[in-house]
């Protein structure tokens, strides 16, 4: 480097020469410092924003955690690609919880204290849900559940948030169809985890107000192998139709079961139902299952008015083409909007301050998600109702539209 | 004497210099899973005890474990308000049994405080074990395993289909664990510290306990029992007895640790009693040396913090897996011994003298 | 069936007589589901009796050889129609036990019996998690053999569906073509001897060592094909094998471990008393039933309702 010019100097053509080597110096300076100034903001402004999940990749949850999983990694990279959320990257944090209570405790913990992420995705279940929903509201952490049970989000905890629709719409939408085709007798059977337990409850609650009666009630296990004796007890009942509440492979036994012993009342699944491998692990038996889910599944054979059509289909193609051909479902859906309603909060509060991405979130009206039109309140921490469902059915081996 | 006190006091060394190192590092969010990792500590020398030392496999230590998270949960969140206006009720809450304490969500619950719950639950526990280990532990071989993993099975089963015990979802909200006045066991973020030396200082406590055992009547006769059972009923030790107590007590390390476990992290789920987990208890005391307490401990310690901190990602039950088979073939008196390449060594050398088959 | 009659007195005769039917109707499906259940949990426990026949080693990943079976033979029949499928999954299979029993089992010295179990629990883990991270977490499902999901054959007031036949009629062929394998052939008769007395039949010649690998490739083969022919009633997922071996094991001790006939036999007895307990218990706690039964025969008969306790001592690696 060139030593400074010294302010005193020998004859005015060297000063003036002087002085312009000191003007450029400190330009250079200046500029040097500027620059830096900018930059350090740049770098500090390119702090990414991290983001934790928790799914149960493995273990007896994995056709909801893995769908989750890589629905979340596919969005990531898609946002990264586009810039970041307000000039910012995300940092996604996955972790593998097995469906483990413990775990799920554990990572939470970790995510929170350690990590210190900006807001939780997951879990997938409503077991781990309720075991660290405690831990989120003491951590001051936002989470956005993909769990079904209604006790997440009721009591309301502050910072806890669910996107999964509610099971007593999905049981309303069920029974609304089963009054319109004059139903009055049914059959009930569900699976014995947590998402069958708390339908089968919903079931018993609303059945008297739609004028239904239970004959049968059977509670299956989830990894059965084979449930003829279950679906022969529910046909001795002589019911008009059978609900079939489960989340788990099993349920597309109980069809097949169902309809090889000749049962040939209608049979109705849950929202569990939304994954294609078990409208195909049910074979010819599936045709005409009818039941409630959101519009993912039929996103083609909308309406081209409908507000939710154009995301459906988008999100169907690129999970395709990230996951080499597997179909979408319906469980991947419920972590692609709670990423897209952490994202839309982020944008709206203009800042990563986690008290005001938790009130915008509180917020956020209208928002269009895979579940269905979001209208969350101080009070809704779903924001989901009763016509985030459409009745679908089989046809063909593929799900469509119930036509009325 | 002295030098098995003195490995117990080099490990409270060493638990202290981790809890001050993570104190100047700022980093006191290692000390969660280390608090979770010594519960599970507890569990384990139990088992080592019972595999090791009693020579007896266990398939279904995980049982124990959710009988006392199960049993002390379930107590402590059952809400008793309804049922106020009973004698027995308003006998057990003026006596202490029952307290009221806030809900999570507004209101007063009516429960048993955890004090008495842990008792009830050890005792049950007890009881199970003795009702069980009588017929089991006279099964030998492929024929006790079986038994014991059946009676895994069945607790899992059990706890899968009960409605009240929480079903799939398990239990949760459970509250903290009040072991001294002013020290709870719960999972509370500003008790990290107090928490952490409370879980080791009853693994040290069961170390103690263990060691002095060991090396006491009774361990000598269960090293007989352990070594040539049929020689050391003739001897006349009454083995069965023997078997049968350790039994019990490997079933009461366990059933504690699940009772603090449950109270720390505020609730419990049906993986607790899962044939994995089991399975995972087994390989970390196989993988510890089958007769080495300090062996298992170490080993609880690594394997169980990196499982917890999710170290293994999706291969989890894998890495199990591997260390099991691994240890298994090559080294089934365990790792930490000090003729492990010796043997390795020997053992190869005789393959490679070409011995046929089996 | 039914008759129309004018008098009150012979309608209620015919409604308490249509009731009678009914109810023989639901017994008899109860048991057609029984003999289903139990003709799978036969398969398993012969895969189980012939490792231990030849070995003395309770082989815990023989469920594994059954998802194995049904999760290649799904991938194969991608390319290939159902047959070539399932025989491709067969001999894959098959390969596979072989393997395992030359890499781990085959250079063992005296291993304790605690040791072996505890080898096979963990490969029939790694099995597990291999299977997992190569095929995904999503459960898949071969196509009927015959008919399809909704075909089914109905007797009187009972539906039976064509796979089960196929169940049943592949069950009684294993059965069959072991029970000659074992006293026709002369490898047989050697694995025969082997497990009678190992060294005896050292000394005859006998290659024991290859003995033993033979009776895993059996075991395997069997398990595959279990696989294979339940795949289009149930489904095939990675963890599909745990929950079998245990009621598999079950069954194998049920009848004495050793004797496949006998695990027939037990098989049914299991299957029919799981699929009437529907009748009395909540159906969540029909696993419950052959734990309880299983626990139930260790502490009270070890070796089996058909075995003899001095057989059952005799056996060791």
């Amino acid at each position: 480097m060139r030593e400074p010019a010294s302010p005193v100097s020998i004859g005015s053509h060297d000063y003036e020469r002087k002085e312009e080597k000191m003007r450029k110096y400190i330009g250079v300076v200046l500029g040097a410092l500027i620059a830096s100034l900018i930059s350090g903001a740049f770098a500090r402004a390119a702090e990414p924003i991290r983001i934790g999940a928790i799914f149960a990749v493995t273990g007896p949850a994995s056709f909801l955690g893995a769908p989750e999983a890589k629905t979340l990694e596919m969005l990531v990279a898609e946002t990264n690609r586009k810039g970041g959320v307000l000039g910012r990257k995300i940092d996604l944090i996955i972790k593998d919880s097995g469906a483990s209570p413990e775990k799920a405790v554990s990572f939470a913990k970790q995510l929170i204290e350690e990590d210190k992420v900006f807001a939780i995705i997951g879990p997938s279940t409503s077991g781990e849900t309720m075991k660290i929903k405690g831990i989120a509201e003491q951590g001051k952490t936002i989470l956005l559940s993909c769990a079904a049970a209604e006790e997440i989000v009721n009591p309301v905890a502050k910072w806890v948030f669910k996107t999964p629709q509610k099971d007593s719409d999905a049981v309303i939408k069920i029974f609304q169809e089963m009054k319109r085709m004059k139903i009055s007798r049914i059959g009930v059977l569900s699976g014995n985890d947590g998402f069958g337990n708390a339908g089968k409850g919903q079931i018993e609650k609303l059945a008297p107000q739609y004028g239904i009666t239970i004959a049968a009630n059977e509670v299956y296990d989830a990894k059965a192998s084979d449930l003829t004796a279950e679906v022969t007890k529910i046909k001795a009942a002589d019911v008009q139709a059978i609900i079939n509440w489960s989340v788990v492979p099993a349920q597309a036994i109980v069809i097949k079961n169902a309809r090889q012993i000749g049962i040939k009342v209608p049979i109705f699944q849950s929202h569990g139902f939304g994954n294609i491998k078990y409208v195909q692990a049910a074979g010819a038996a599936a045709e005409g299952v009818m039941f409630p889910a959101g519009r993912l599944l039929v996103a083609d054979v909308l309406p081209k008015s409908n507000p939710q059509r154009e995301l459906l289909i988008r999100y169907k193609k690129n999970y395709m083409s990230f996951c080499s051909g597997e179909e979408c479902s319906t469980f991947g859906g419920h972590a692609y909007d709670a990423y897209t309603i952490l994202l839309k909060a982020i944008g709206q509060a203009k800042s990563t301050d986690k008290e005001a991405v938790r009130t915008a979130i509180e917020h956020l009206k209208g928002f269009v998600g895979t579940g269905g039109i979001f209208n969350f309140s101080p009070t809704d921490h779903n924001g989901l109702n009763v016509d985030a469902f459409e009745m679908l059915t089989v046809k063909n081996g593929k799900f469509a539209l119930l036509k009325k | 004497m002295v030098r098995r006190y003195s490995a117990v006091f080099a490990f409270a060394l060493f638990l202290v210099a981790i809890q001050l190192a993570t104190l100047f590092a700022g980093a006191g969010y290692y000390l969660t899973q280390l608090t979770m990792t010594a519960y599970y500590s507890l569990l384990t020398i139990g088992l080592c005890m019972l595999i090791g030392y009693a020579g007896q496999i266990s398939l279904g230590h995980a049982g124990f474990f959710a009988i006392g998270g199960y049993v002390s949960a379930f107590l402590t969140t059952c809400d008793l308000t309804p049922h106020k206006g009973s004698a027995l009720v308003s006998l057990l809450s003026k006596s202490g049994v029952l307290v009221f304490r806030p809900g999570l969500y507004g209101g007063t619950l009516l429960t048993v405080h955890p004090w008495p719950a842990c008792v009830v639950a050890i005792l049950l526990t007890v009881v199970i074990a003795y009702l069980v280990g009588g017929p089991v532990l006279k099964l030998r071989g492929h024929y006790l395993a079986m038994a014991t993993l059946g009676f895994g099975i069945i607790i899992l089963r059990i706890v899968l289909g009960t409605e009240s015990l929480g079903a799939a979802d398990g239990i949760s909200d459970v509250p903290g664990f009040p072991l001294f006045p002013g020290l709870a066991i719960s999972g509370d973020s500003s008790l990290r510290v107090s928490n952490y030396y409370m879980a080791w200082g009853l693994v040290i406590l069961g170390m103690v306990f263990l060691l002095n055992l060991v090396h006491s009547r009774v361990g000598r006769a269960l090293a007989a029992v352990h070594g040539a059972e049929d020689a050391a009923s003739a001897v006349g030790i009454p083995t069965a007895r023997y078997k049968l107590h350790t039994f019990v007590l490997s079933a009461v390390f366990a059933s504690l640790a699940g009772v603090l476990l449950t109270h720390y992290n505020g609730g419990i789920g049906p993986s607790e009693a899962s044939v994995m987990k089991s399975v995972r208890y087994v390989a970390i005391v196989a993988a510890g040396g089958m007769a080495n307490l300090w062996g298992a401990l170490m080993m609880s310690l690594v394997l169980n913090y990196l499982s917890l901190r999710g170290y293994f990602g999706t291969f989890d039950d894998a890495v199990f897996g591997i260390i099991l088979l691994l240890i298994m073939l090559f080294a089934p008196d365990g790792l930490l011994r000090r003729h492990i390449l010796a043997d390795l060594g020997r053992m190869f050398s005789r393959n490679a003298a070409g011995e046929e088959g089996s | 069936m039914l008759r129309s009659g004018a008098c009150a007195r012979s309608a209620c005769s015919r409604s308490l007589h249509e009731e009678r039917t009914k109810d023989l109707e639901f017994f008899f499906q109860y048991l057609v589901a029984g003999i289903t259940y139990g003709t799978i949990y036969a398969i398993v426990a012969i895969g189980f009796n012939i490792i231990y026949n030849a070995t003395g080693i309770i082989n815990f990943a023989q469920g594994e050889f059954v998802m194995l079976g049904g999760m290649t033979a799904v991938t194969l029949h991608r390319f290939m129609p159902l047959p070539a499928a399932i025989l491709g999954a067969v001999v894959l299979t098959t390969i596979v036990g072989a393997i395992i029993e030359i890499a781990f089992i085959r250079w063992l010295r005296r291993p304790s019996v605690l040791r072996m179990i505890v080898i096979t629990i963990a490969l029939s883990i790694l099995i597990r998690e291999t299977a997992l991270h190569i095929w995904g977490e999503s459960v898949r499902s071969l196509p009927y053999f015959t008919g399809s999901s909704m075909t089914s054959f109905q007797w009187g007031g009972v539906y039976v569906s064509p796979q089960i036949l196929w169940v049943i009629g592949i069950g009684v062929f294993v059965v069959a073509a072991l029970g000659a394998f074992f006293n026709l052939t002369m490898l047989g008769r050697q694995m025969r001897a082997c497990s009678a007395n190992r060294d005896a039949a050292r000394l005859c010649g006998i290659n024991a060592g290859n003995m033993v690998t033979l009776s895993f490739m059996i075991s395997a083969a069997i398990g595959a094909l279990g696989g294979c022919i339940i795949c289009p009633i149930t489904y095939v997922q990675y963890d599909s094998g745990t929950p079998l071996a245990i009621k598999g094991f079950t069954v194998a001790i049920l009848g004495g471990l050793g004797n496949s006939t006998a695990a027939v036999g037990a098989g049914m007895i299991l299957g029919i008393l799981e699929s009437f307990s529907i009748w009395v218990l909540p159906a969540a706690y029909k696993e419950v039933i052959a734990i309880s039964i299983l626990l139930l025969i260790l502490f009270v008969r070890p070796s089996g309702i058909f075995g003899s306790a001095e057989a059952a001592r005799l056996k060791d690696f």
